[in-house]
Formats: C-alpha cells, structure tokens, sequence
C-alpha cells in the first residue's frame, strides 16, 4: 500500500466537483430513516459501514417497515445495486497491475458505490497505473467515511428534522447525480447511453417496477454502444 | 417487527456485495481498449441513468409524498443552473433541497 496515493486519492473529497455534499445530505436522511425504524446507532452505522450504496439501503429500510422476508429482502437489494457489476467492470481494469495482490482488489471493490466510482473514473487517468489502486481506496475510504459520519449524524438530529427538511435532504442525492450524468455526455455513446437509460427506466417501470432499472439499463447500454459503434462513436 | 435486524443487514450486504465481487472476477479477463469495456461503460451509465430517473419519477420514502410536478419542476431548474454556472455541482446540489422544502411546503 502507497501511503502517499492513497492520502491523494482520499484528498479527492474535498474538490470542488467532490459528492461530500450530496453524499452527506443522503446519508443524512439515511440515519434519520433507521431511527424512525428502530435501528440503534451501532445497526445504523455498522449498516451503512457494511452495504454503502444507498438505494439498497432505503430498500432494506422499507422492507422492515413492511416486515418483509430475508429471501424478500436479499433479493430486492440483490436486484438494484445489481447495477454495480457493470460499474465494477467499467472501472476494475483501469486499475489491474501486477503488483497488486489479487485479494487487494477483492477488498476494494468494497468502495464502488456512484459517488466513489464517479470520482475514479474522472481522476483515473491522471494517476500512474502502478498506484491506481492504492488511490482508489483512498477515495473509497473518504466516501465511505462520509457516509458513515453522516449516518451517526442524522441518527442523533431525527428528531429535529421536519417533514420538509426530510424531503429537501431527499432530493440532493438524484439532482448532484443527474448534473454529473449530463455532465457525462461527452460522446454520442455516452449521451445515448444516459438519455436512453432514462427514458427506457421508467418505460420499463410500467412493465415491471422490479426490473426496470436493469432492463432498461441493458437495453439502453446495448443500443447506445452500438449507435456508438456505428457512428464512429 | 417481524424480521431480525442484524440479519438484515447481513442480507443486504450480502446482496449488495455479490454484485461487485462478480465485478472483479470479470474484470480479470477484460482489456480496458476492448469494444467490451466500452459496452460495460454505456451499461454503466444506462443503468444508473435508469436508476435516477426512477428515483425522480416513481420515488420511495420521503420523496414520494411530493407532488410529481414539484419534484420535477426542482429537478429541471437545478440542471438550468447547472448548465449555466458551467458545470459548477455545489449550486445546484445545495439549490435543490432548499428549493424543494419550500415548493412542498407552500404549494
């Protein structure tokens, strides 16, 4: 482990294009939420600590309240963060070298999650491959950290946050995410790839709430890389 | 409540957690110069454009007691500002969750 690039890679989170804010105000609510459910504040942080990407988390949040099954649980969150497989193998051979132990990568893939993996993929380049993934989990580790300061955060204020400021905390996540998706749109592949994604998430919703974010994912990356493709990208 | 906690959030790591593990084991065998990883990158973005377009529109928790226009409204008004302060992420960012709990509690 490079000290040096992973303090580098942690740093990252105080730029200015960083997620710390959208990060922390979603986080917030999540530590909110797991109160009103029951959790204690060791659950709430061991929780986010543990899982990280946040949909899968409000999943789980709701499914308690429902009193939902292991099995019910286990497969509503296996489906939405199955989104991170393509995220994983879009960002894990940019940092392949072979002085890295293979076990290394296994615990840091841990850190992907949307706001780690936006930071990367932006930063990647720039940064000497031998270290690359040293960087990484010094990214990782500093979102993850935010994340989980946050939670305990917003366990201890529950109580203070009305119904609106909730709402307002709710909101930051999607509208930091969809700014970085338009920011994205560089190429025809990447601007087809987010427009499509869109638009086929919510067709698909009608068809199957369920399965819409990965058939309509699917669908969408498919079509977007083979207009790409034939464009000349 | 019927389900154990811990357990949960044993399940829900756990779920969440195969997906990248499978990430790496691909990974192992993909070039980044191959048309592959350049399919897995639109995949990537598909899916989480789908995943945020989702959220916006057919949300969960506390969003969903929003009206859907409001939610638009904010949504469309941040990436404005976005667009024209040149691509600066804070203004909208802290824009938005101030714009939202005014619009719902007065409208």
């Amino acid at each position: 482990m490079n000290i040096k690039y992973f303090l580098k890679g942690f740093f990252c989170i105080k730029s200015a294009d960083s997620p710390a804010i959208a990060l922390f105000a979603s986080f917030i609510a999540i530590g909110a939420l797991f109160k009103s459910i029951g959790l204690n504040i060791q659950e709430s942080i061991f929780s986010t600590f543990l899982t990280y990407a946040l949909p899968g988390s409000l999943i789980m949040a709701e499914s308690l309240i429902v009193g939902a099954s292991l099995l019910n649980i286990f497969l509503a969150v296996w489906l939405v963060n199955a989104r991170l497989y393509p995220m994983t193998v879009s960002l894990f051979p940019l940092l392949t070298h072979k002085s890295q132990p293979r076990f290394k990568y296994y615990l840091a893939c841990h850190f992907i999650a949307v706001s780690a993996w936006l930071i990367m993929k932006q930063n990647c380049k720039s940064v000497e491959r031998k270290y690359r993934l040293d960087y990484w989990i010094g990214v990782g580790a500093a979102n993850l950290s935010v994340a989980m300061s946050a939670t305990a955060f917003g366990f201890f204020i529950a109580d203070y946050l009305n119904k609106d400021m909730m709402v307002g905390l709710a909101i930051v996540n999607p509208v930091y995410f969809t700014c970085v998706m338009v920011g994205a749109m560089k190429t025809i592949q990447m601007s087809l790839a987010v427009i499509l994604g869109s638009v086929l998430g919510i067709l698909f919703y009608f068809i199957s709430p369920e399965w819409c974010i990965l058939l309509g994912g699917f669908t969408a990356g498919t079509l977007a890389f083979f207009i790409g493709e034939l464009n000349g990208n | 409540m019927a389900t154990n906690i811990f357990l949960a959030i044993l399940a829900t790591s756990l779920a969440t957690y195969i997906s990248r593990f499978l990430g790496v084991v691909t990974s192992k065998k993909i070039k980044e110069t191959s048309k592959i990883f350049k399919w897995f990158n639109c995949l990537a973005y598909s899916t989480l454009s789908a995943l945020l377009a989702r959220i916006i529109i057919f949300p969960a928790g506390a969003l969903a007691e929003v009206d859907y226009f409001i939610r638009f409204i904010v949504v469309f008004i941040c990436l404005i500002i976005f667009l024209i302060s040149k691509k600066n992420f804070v203004y909208p960012t802290v824009l938005s969750a101030l714009l939202l709990a005014l619009l719902s509690s007065n409208l």
